[in-house]
């Protein structure tokens, strides 16, 4: 096997001492710049950049890797003890991870994290190894068209959940729709949705700003409300025999998850359209669709956390895949990384593969050691986390509202988004007490931009017909279980009440 | 000189050409980091080129904050002209321009927008435009092209960044030329159209050979025709459409300006900059490898250079309807 060679090789050259600092650096580093709310991979990558200068470029370009995988595990961290998703790709993993953190089980919530990120980055990278050649062309079959399938089906997984109330998840589909539709059409250019005229609005809605509003000061609201604001809020022990005892239970109760998020993420990331966030978002979408009991899911589910966070680690070793082979950055982050390999003499593209083997390989073995490495990180870093719950909520809820607000701002720099965010906050906080689900709605703010572009540009291809994506061969299959999906539940509730009406005559 | 000078205190005109001012571009340095905004979205050519420049003032330790990147591609353009304009920090805020400067606010006119308010700083160069198709459509040469465009009566299926846009502008001028009835796309930029050239998801496209040349030297994209003057070094073997008897050509501007109302001194500190980094052995090599024509100016020609080009393209736009 030629590519098993070329494999040891590559892992052999990130071995060495120089390397293998960058990654142990990079991991660490990628780890905290994870944790912090707002700080993501993309500003780490992008404030380090110049660092990798001043060493050779395979070495640079692992050192960048390992901080993209410290972060995706990183992110995490703070989605899981303080309800604020600490990175946009971890935004899904606070919707079982901190329910299970509020029941004192963070250690569990966090051993499943780290576990599955594991699993989905070996996935992934295994994936890449022996497939990269062949993906990148799966990458370019995917047209307008079968993006628009693939999100319609992403949204279905949404909808067409059983135990939830449909109509409301539907309002909260639309109401992220909405929002994401605000700022400037792609297709004509046209600001559109720009309230009370106002130039805050043109740039759009921040997924982030969303996303931080509603999960990290809503949910600040919230708990205050529920307990009236004198709790302590768990007190979790951390031991290694509990840990063990974590880790049993992660592997029995999340290997679902993972498994879907290690596939479905890895997917996704390398469409170039898309990346770790909507990734991590349509496996969490999956697994719960899957599961045995989709109504713990929300409440506290391993699955739930597995998923995601398998997804996202998965994804983002994908998205380098369009990043190498067609030189088109499949998240942000590989955009910058992009930009980092163009200045290190390395023409990203079809001929890196060829012309570079050693760098590739290089690279792809630094994936594997990096992975290694940050698991192992985040499992010697639990404890700490740990120990962050412990503080009385009087001390922990004004640092979630600083923590939120210092990371809204990070990304955009800009002071409305900040009223926005507090705004968000509030509405999210009402919605909740009238039973509204809100994940809908953060997923539809991120897939929204994506999937209403293929849609037009999918019909401008076929003059209008929307038979474009049932006919052609990949966009067709996805398409229809997207519809199978979606009105599934409604024909099941036709059939109950046709039942009823049976019964009393 | 001192006469030079004092004028230059009295009237704080930005006239006056580079070379005075690098003696007073050591007065004035970045005090925190540099929003370096993009018109455009990631991947495409705009955006390589601003992570370039990045790149080599990092690598060569050119300043003394950092350029941070900032993709707003928003609305073609207008999302980063209004964030540019709106600058709370003129002296920190600087904008990697395309030809979207020029036709943004002219379709856009409830933007507000003014262009001559901008603060020139550098003209990086020009970047011609290209046809091409996929290897497996079979089409080697352009009068191929114009007779499969015409058999597919109105299906040929073309992808670009946008109506109004750089490459639109050009297909319209062909399409007006040839009399070829073409099926529009639009994509979020220009990375995403060679993708889906590439994936054969569109028939044909007119892109910088900056974001077309991975593909062509793997042999997948076949180029037909070129916009510029004269042939491409690069490309000795694709005819111009000048050869071809039409006095078109078309070019997309690398430049980068200042936020409006940027002091003097910024804007030579700005100036004095990037003239180093355009004389740079890494910039020259790049201006050669992905095929961009050089054509330096200083401040005020650039200005002067501006209103020419609203001038061409209210004519381009008005020619193509919009």
């Amino acid at each position: 096997m030629e590519v098993l060679s070329l494999l040891a090789d590559g892992m052999l050259l990130s071995l060495q001492p120089l390397n293998l600092m960058m990654i142990l650096i990079g991991v660490t580093v990628g780890l905290f710049i994870g944790a912090m709310p707002g700080l993501g991979s993309v500003n780490g990558v992008a404030i380090l950049l110049p660092v990798t200068f001043l060493v050779p470029p395979g070495s640079a370009i692992i050192f960048l890797a390992a901080i993209y995988y410290g972060a995706m595990y990183g992110g995490a961290i703070s989605s899981i003890t303080l309800g604020i998703p600490g990175a946009s790709t971890a935004v899904a993993t606070t919707f079982d991870g901190r329910p299970l953190a509020r029941q004192g089980k963070a250690s569990l919530a966090l051993v499943t994290a780290a576990l599955a990120s594991f699993v989905g980055g070996t996935v992934a990278n295994i994936l890449f190894t022996l497939f990269a050649p062949i993906l990148a062309t799966v990458a370019l079959s995917f047209g307008p068209p079968e993006v628009f399938a693939l999100m319609l089906l992403a949204f279905a997984t949404f909808v067409g959940l059983g135990g939830d109330d449909i109509p409301k998840t539907v309002f909260s589909i639309c109401f992220g729709l909405v929002l994401g539709a605000v700022g400037f059409d792609q297709i004509s250019g046209a600001p559109r949705l720009v309230l009370f005229d106002y130039n805050g609005f043109l740039q759009g809605i921040g997924f982030l700003v969303l996303a931080i509003g509603v999960y990290g000061i809503g949910e600040m609201f919230w708990t205050i409300e529920q307990t009236r604001g004198d709790v302590t809020t768990t007190t979790p022990k951390m031991t290694a025999k509990g840990m063990a005892a974590d880790t049993k239970e992660a592997t029995k109760r999340g290997w679902k998850g993972t498994m879907i998020g290690s596939f479905l993420g890895f997917f996704v990331g390398i469409l170039p359209a898309a990346g770790a966030t909507p990734g991590s978002l349509m496996s969490y979408g999956v697994a719960k669709m899957v599961s045995r009991r989709p109504a713990e899911f929300g409440k506290g589910h391993p699955d739930g956390v597995a998923a995601p966070e398998a997804a996202n680690n998965s994804a983002s070793t994908g998205s380098m895949l369009p990043m190498l082979t067609l030189g088109i950055p499949g998240s942000p982050t590989t955009a910058i990384l992009l930009g980092g390999m163009v200045i290190w003499g390395l023409v990203p593209g079809p001929r890196l593969f060829v012309d570079e083997t050693e760098f590739v390989w290089g690279l792809i073995g630094s994936f594997y050691i990096s992975n290694l490495a940050a698991v192992l990180m985040n499992l010697a870093f639990i404890p700490v986390f740990i120990w962050m719950l412990r503080m009385p909520f009087t001390i922990l809820a004004p640092m979630i509202f600083v923590l939120s607000i210092a990371g809204g701002y990070a990304a955009t720099r800009d002071m409305f988004d900040i009223w926005l965010m507090v705004g968000f906050g509030l509405g999210a906080f009402f919605l909740r007490k009238f039973d509204y689900p809100l994940a809908p709605a953060v997923l539809a703010i991120v897939l929204g931009p994506i999937a209403e572009p293929t849609l037009r540009q999918s019909l401008l291809l076929s003059s209008g017909d929307p038979s474009i994506f049932f006919t052609r061969p990949v966009a067709g299959p996805i398409t229809i279980i997207a519809l199978i999906l979606i009105f599934l539940p409604g024909i099941k509730l036709v059939r109950r009440m046709r039942d009823k009406r049976k019964e009393p005559a | 000189m001192i006469t030079r000078r004092s004028i230059l205190a009295l009237t704080g005109a930005t006239i006056l050409a580079t070379t005075p001012m690098i003696a007073q571009a050591q007065d004035w340095q970045p005090r925190k980091p540099i929003d370096f905004v993009i018109m455009a979205g990631p991947g495409g050519g705009a955006d390589q080129i601003a992570r370039y420049i990045q790149s080599v003032a990092e690598q060569k330790d050119l300043t003394n904050r950092p350029l941070v990147p900032n993709n707003k591609g928003g609305g073609s353009g207008a999302e980063a002209l209004i964030h540019v304009s709106g600058a709370s920090d003129p002296d920190h805020t600087i904008l990697v321009t395309l030809n979207s400067f020029f036709t943004t606010p002219l379709r856009q006119e409830n933007l507000g927008i003014d262009i001559q308010a901008f603060t020139p700083v550098a003209m990086m160069g020009v970047d011609p435009f290209v046809l091409w198709v996929h290897k497996d459509s079979g089409i080697t040469t352009f009068d191929d092209y114009v007779a499969k465009v015409k058999e597919m009566g109105g299906e040929y299926v073309m992808g670009g960044t946008g109506a109004g846009q750089e490459d639109s502008i050009v297909i319209a001028f062909m399409s007006g030329a040839y009399d070829l009835d073409i099926k529009y796309i639009p994509y979020d930029g220009g990375g995403a159209v060679a993708k889906d050239l590439a994936g054969q998801q569109i028939m044909a496209s007119v892109n910088n050979p900056a974001e077309a040349k991975g593909f062509y030297e793997a042999g997948d994209f076949t180029p037909l025709l070129a916009f510029s003057d004269e042939r491409m070094p690069a490309y000795p073997d694709v005819p111009t459409i000048k050869e071809l008897g039409h006095d078109f050509s078309y070019y997309n501007q690398r430049a980068v300006v200042g936020a409006p109302g940027m002091s003097d001194e910024a804007a030579a500190y700005y100036q004095t900059l990037f003239t180093e980094i355009y004389n740079s052995d890494e910039w020259q090599s790049y201006l050669t490898s992905e095929s961009l024509s050089p054509l330096w100016m200083d401040a005020s020609e650039q200005r002067d250079y501006w209103a020419l080009q609203v001038e061409n393209h209210q004519k381009l736009l008005a020619a193509l309807g919009e």
